[in-house]
């Protein structure tokens, strides 16, 4: 059985691009994941087609925009809302854009500073 | 066209006891729309990796949830083992196979409790519960707890059954399979159960795999997506078959999680009759660098944990990807054109956990 | 809806048996409730064996338990326990223990404090003169 658990690295220019055509071939979106490290953000895109699952890895700046992929796949409004509200990543053009609402929490970003 | 009203939904309601709101768009009584709200019960326990050993976060993962606690612990066990490069004895394995296992009985009895109960069948949710009992004592025998068990440990597990007690859970496994019966079969043919869930809420294949829903909701559309079948732990070594259902609608939901938990209990009793004998925990050394994700099938459905270390004993970042998070916007799709009466109903067949979701 | 497949009072004799047979909890104030040996109900420490290492007290996820040194003092606050046990398996002495029984609830978090003997840490063995 194919179950392999790949970790793919991209650029931001082709990101877009890229989930386009992940979602032309099939595979359905199963995780975004935000990590904070020094110089900005990791971000991690997650697609399973039957068992295989390849994660498309972005890096952004700290305030470098990223696009929301909410066009594409609409399901990722919580997990894209939950990477800006929780770790501040700049998302732009969000579907359903809860403005930092999603969650009750008196911080703002609270996981943005290590620590 | 009708006149628009909004009813709000939650987060506190009488069918479910999670705190979950929705805003409800209504066109005299059907839901044009319905707009999810959770943050309620926000807790922070990623960040909380950060702070605390990563052995000691075994115990706090487990916390996240009260139902999918066993998993947990496992989910972010196999992860650390993963990064680590640490193989498991074969005998904690199968244990921790055989934990997850009734972790998944016990909640599909839950759910089937709580189904009878939003369809005000209130006597077969008592016999749901009833038999659920006799899982929550077991796992009172064999861990020391009902609900959150704190056996498992990066390395394997820290409990080990002894002869008696496997007798005792493939026993007690025996006998469920039996009791049951009274309970599918109602489950199945009653007409108060059909005429409420038959043709309720029909997800197709192709809405499903877009929208992302994963475990029984996933299964229940006629895709055969079961992360078990990957075969961590001691699942490679079982007969494990994902159940699949066709139809999509609640009732095809409902089938797939009574399957599940005669196929659940077929599991342990194959599982005990496998066990090996040997260690039940591999010595840890050193501390996680690198990363891995994840994937294991709780009894909700696929979750992810992410697990990235930077070499100190503390993690750089834990993720939890529960299934709850991925079957939200099917559920928000199934919603749309049904009747508001429905909607407790519908919105419990996705078997939400939203302490889990906000962790 | 597929008529023909669809049955009624299929639960009636479940039902009707449930009623007549005994009931499936447990008559509680009259009948004590039975634990079983693992579980896991609070903590509780020998401090005669202990020797105030602190091992428990930084295996602890939720920060509950507190030893002084200085004070010769082994506590705990037993409202912030979770029972998980993680201190009981690091212990090196083996002298914490979890046994059945909760912790009755209070109105205030209570600080459960227990006198640990002078340290019996050995002292370590003085350095042997080396020959030159």
């Amino acid at each position: 059985m194919d179950d392999k658990n790949e970790i793919r690295q991209i650029p931001m220019e082709d990101f877009f691009t890229e989930v386009i055509r992940m979602k032309m071939d099939g595979w359905r979106l199963v995780q975004i994941c935000a990590v904070r490290v020094p110089v900005g953000y990791e971000l991690s895109y997650s697609f399973c087609r039957d068992y295989r699952m390849l994660t498309l890895r972005l890096h952004s700046g700290l305030d470098e925009e990223v696009s929301s992929i909410t066009q594409i796949y609409p399901c990722a409004f919580i997990q894209e809302n939950e990477a800006a509200e929780l770790f501040g990543v700049p998302i732009r053009n969000l579907n359903l854009d809860y403005h930092h609402r999603l969650y009750r929490i008196d911080r703002e970003t609270p996981f943005k500073e290590k620590g | 066209m009708a006149k628009r009203s909004i009813v709000p939904f939650g987060p506190q309601h009488p069918v479910l006891p999670e705190p979950i709101h929705l805003d409800l768009v209504l066109e005299d009584e059907t839901v044009v729309e319905a707009i999810p709200s959770i943050g309620f019960i926000h807790r922070g326990l990623e960040k909380l990796v950060e702070k605390k050993d990563f052995k000691q976060y075994v115990y706090i993962a487990e916390r996240v949830c009260g139902i999918c606690s066993c998993g947990h612990g496992m989910g972010y066990c196999e992860a650390v083992e993963h990064v680590m490069g640490i193989e498991v004895p074969r005998r904690a394995a199968y244990l921790r196979t055989i934990w997850m296992e009734m972790s998944r009985v016990h909640s599909h009895l839950l759910w089937l409790g709580l189904l009878a109960d939003a369809m005000g069948f209130e006597s077969l949710f008592m016999e749901a519960w009833r038999q659920r009992e006799e899982i929550l004592n077991l796992f009172d025998l064999t861990t020391g707890g009902r609900i959150i068990f704190s056996v498992n440990c990066v390395g394997g597990v820290l409990k080990d059954m002894d002869s008696g007690m496997l007798r005792a859970v493939a026993d007690t496994a025996e006998r469920l399979e039996r009791e049951i019966a009274p309970l599918t079969k109602t489950f199945l043919k009653e007409y108060t159960v059909q005429s409420r869930l038959k043709e309720l809420g029909v997800l197709s294949r192709e809405q499903a795999l877009l929208a992302g829903a994963v475990g029984p909701m996933l299964r229940a559309s006629g895709e055969a997506y079961d992360v078990r079948m990957l075969g961590y732990s001691a699942y490679q070594e079982l007969h494990v078959e994902p159940v699949v259902r066709r139809e999509g609608d609640s009732y095809a939901r409902c089938e797939v999680r009574l399957e599940e938990l005669a196929q659940s209990l077929r599991l342990i009793r194959e599982a005990v009759s496998k066990i090996p004998e040997g260690p039940i925990a591999e010595p840890v050394k050193g501390n996680p660098g690198g990363e891995y994700f994840m994937r294991i099938e709780q009894p909700r459905g696929e979750a992810i944990y992410y697990v990235k270390g930077n070499g100190t004993k503390n993690l750089e970042r834990f993720r939890l990807r529960t299934p709850t998070t991925s079957n939200i916007p099917p559920m928000v799709d199934l919603l749309k054109g049904c009747q508001l009466a429905d909607v407790p109903l519908l919105v419990l067949t996705i078997d939400p956990c939203i302490s889990c979701t906000e962790r | 809806m597929d008529l023909d497949k669809v049955k009624v009072f299929v639960y009636a004799r479940a039902a009707l048996k449930n009623l007549v047979s005994k009931p499936a909890t447990v008559d509680y104030p009259a009948k004590p409730a039975e634990f079983p040996e693992r579980m896991r109900g609070h903590i509780e420490i020998s401090p005669w064996n202990c020797i105030g290492c602190g091992m428990c007290m930084r295996s602890c996820p939720p920060g509950a338990i507190r030893v002084d040194r200085a004070a010769d003092t082994w506590s705990i606050e037993r409202f912030d326990c979770v029972q998980c046990g993680s201190c009981v398996n690091v212990c090196p002495k083996k002298c914490l223990s979890l046994v059945s029984g909760y912790t009755a609830p209070g109105e205030k978090k209570r600080l459960e404090t227990v006198m640990i003997p002078a340290k019996k840490v050995p002292p370590r063995p003085a350095a042997k003169p080396q020959d030159v």
